[in-house]
């Protein structure tokens, strides 16, 4: 049980490339923290840096009260699940798990017990004699989290685990991932590119691009006060529609507010209602409706804006300017080519600077 | 059509018979000339059966070799031939796997000059560096022993080439687990590379053996001692006589004898191969 602080943490490659760029993160005592972020933007480097495969350019990284920057991914008292399991192709699933145990002089009798509990706990105990290879995909996945579990570790390393699985077995894993973690109370780092297991997984989630973070809080309220426009646009699908304040339709609606002028207006998807009212101090906006996507529970709703929208803030998941999307219930949809009024109330409303490096409050 | 399939089939398996016997005549002339009477062969009056001297002739072979030319049982040199290639071909797998092993994994000054230089002695086979190799063995004192037959042979950059591509293409991740592991870097190499890397050697082995095997330039040069005689130098011998008749049934007896090892090996190993083959996943 422990602490992971990372304190201004760097990493520059011989090269001169910087792919960190100063993190500060404090992951609590038996906390899930996950690192999310576009591809490129650090987080596995962070990871293997925790983990003892990446040298420290600057910064210290903390594992339960000791500076580790120089210590041995072995003396770490870490474990790690990586994204191809990197299981030892010849060894069986029972010596995969024993290995690390072997190696640290274990008698063979604790290690038989912690293998077996750990391989009845993920449904292993049929098939501790076989080879990885005549595993399955999930079957070789929950493996590589035995071999961490049966070292008891202070901190469990999670790097992309579930993006070699198919949809729907990620998703159970998914789940079965957050009811071990919660049962063992093991302090965890997990890097995904996902969104969707970064909400779900995380109690404390870290948002990070071009090498630095974003954001770090609770997933619930990074969803609903974004920082940054990258934020705002990376958490939550489909992703937030983000605008100029700049065009004198909208400026004129969010009159008196800080992003007024030359600002970023945000609306998630499903705060939009479609309405011929304006709520007061909220903001509606006249659309064409070009698509519409059933998906059974919900329709999406895409809509051009009447006037060409001023390109703001590049970011990844990011619409076309001057397009909006509508997230409504049920299955009723106006028909495309329609002519349609949206609104969102105040409390809706995300406001930028015009950088998108700043949230205000509305 | 199926007539015609019919007859397409006949024709093609004429030809492979066509190419077989090709390849096979030579073999039984061998094995059928070591049965018979050396006056018949040398009068040209070979029979293409076997004739009736199949245990004496082998048995002479053996145990007492030629009458004339070397007076060196043949088992003796079939011995030194085999300690000789499997020095060699263990001598160069255990090298090579070493070399590679610091190339891939470890980041020290100068690796990839000593890369290269390794890979430029591909250029350099024995007989271009015969020369100064006798001179060290000789100076060595290593003239008729085991260890100059095999040792000046063993560095092997090929071997050590092929270990290089096979160890680049084990994930990274394997290693980064070992090291999560606990395991060092001896600990890798014994527990994990070295399993892994058992159909390449397997491979490697029936290679180099054959090779070992069928060198005659190297061990005809610093063997002088009959006694330490290979068996592909022995043939050579057996051959040239000065003013006897050359013991053709012996002769041939050794040939078939000298095929027989790396027949073994290619037999043997290929189920090693078949299995190493289908079982490997990284």
């Amino acid at each position: 049980m422990a602490n992971v602080t990372l304190r201004n943490v760097r990493k520059t490659y011989p090269g001169g490339f910087e792919a960190i760029k100063g993190v500060n993160v404090d992951v609590g005592d038996g906390q899930f923290c996950v690192l999310v972020g576009p591809s490129g933007c650090g987080k596995s480097t962070l990871l293997r840096m925790v983990a003892g495969l990446e040298t420290v350019t600057g910064g210290e990284i903390d594992i339960g009260g000791r500076v580790v920057n120089q210590v041995e991914p072995a003396d770490r008292d870490i474990a790690m699940v990586f994204q191809n399991y990197a299981l030892y192709p010849h060894m069986s699933v029972y010596n995969n798990m024993a290995y690390g145990l072997r190696n640290r002089g274990m008698a063979e009798a604790e290690i038989k017990t912690r293998v077996e509990e750990a391989a009845r706990v993920l449904e292993l105990s049929p098939m501790l004699e076989r080879k990885p290879r005549q595993l399955s995909g999930g079957q070789r996945q929950r493996v590589a989290m035995g071999r961490a579990i049966v070292r008891q570790p202070k901190v469990f390393l999670f790097d992309e685990p579930l993006s070699n699985l198919d949809a729907k077995l990620r998703i159970a894993m998914r789940v079965e991932i957050r009811k071990l973690q919660r049962r063992l109370n093991t302090t965890s780092i997990y890097v995904t590119h996902d969104q969707l297991e970064a909400m779900t997984l995380a109690d404390i989630l870290v948002v990070m691009n071009g090498g630095q973070v974003e954001q770090v809080g609770n997933p619930l309220a990074i969803y609903e006060k974004p920082a940054t426009t990258f934020v705002a646009s990376f958490i939550g699908a489909p992703p937030m529609n983000l605008m100029s304040t700049r065009p004198e339709e909208i400026r004129s609606q969010l009159a008196g507010s800080a992003a007024a002028d030359a600002g970023i207006l945000g609306i998630r998807p499903e705060d939009f209602v479609i309405t011929d009212q304006t709520p007061a101090g909220g903001v509606a906006l006249p659309l064409t409706v070009e698509a519409i996507e059933r998906v059974g529970a919900e329709t999406f709703v895409y809509g051009s804006r009447e006037q060409e929208e001023q390109h703001v803030a590049a970011t990844p998941g990011e619409l076309p300017p001057g397009e909006i999307i509508v997230r409504i219930p049920g299955t009723e949809a106006p028909a495309i080519g329609a002519r349609i009024r949206v609104a969102a109330v105040r409390q809706k409303l995300h406001l930028f600077s015009g950088d998108g490096r700043k949230r205000l409050e509305a | 059509m199926v007539e015609d399939e019919g007859i397409r089939r006949y024709v093609a398996h004429f030809i492979l018979w066509i190419g077989i016997a090709i390849v096979a005549f030579p073999v039984y002339i061998a094995i059928v000339a070591s049965t018979q009477d050396n006056a018949l062969i040398a009068n040209g009056q070979m029979s293409l059966l076997p004739g009736g001297h199949f245990f004496e002739t082998y048995y002479q072979t053996i145990f007492v070799g030629t009458s004339g030319s070397t007076r060196e049982p043949v088992g003796n040199m079939m011995l030194n031939s085999l300690v000789m290639a499997l020095l060699i071909a263990v001598g160069k797998i255990a090298i090579s796997i070493i070399s590679a092993y610091a190339i891939v994994y470890f980041r020290f000054p100068f690796r990839m000059p000593i890369f290269w230089l390794i890979f430029i002695t591909l250029m350099l086979p024995v007989e271009v560096r015969i020369y100064p190799t006798y001179k060290i063995v000789a100076d060595l004192h290593m003239l008729d022993s085991y260890a100059g037959l095999a040792l000046p042979l063993i560095a092997s950059a090929t071997a050590t080439l092929l270990f290089r591509q096979f160890f680049m293409t084990v994930p990274d991740e394997l290693l980064e687990a070992s090291r999560i592991d606990g395991a060092g870097p001896l600990r890798f190499f014994w527990d994990t590379l070295l399993p892994l890397s058992r159909t390449n050697m397997a491979a490697l082995f029936v290679i180099l053996f054959i090779l070992g095997w069928n060198q005659y330039l190297w061990p005809l040069l610093i063997t002088t001692r009959d006694d330490m005689q290979t068996i592909q130098v022995g043939i050579r011998k057996m051959i040239t006589t000065t003013d006897a008749l050359t013991e053709w049934p012996i002769v041939m007896a050794t040939a078939v004898l000298a095929m027989l090892p790396p027949v073994f090996v290619v037999v043997v190993m290929q189920k090693l191969f078949v299995r190493g083959l289908v079982e490997t996943e990284k």
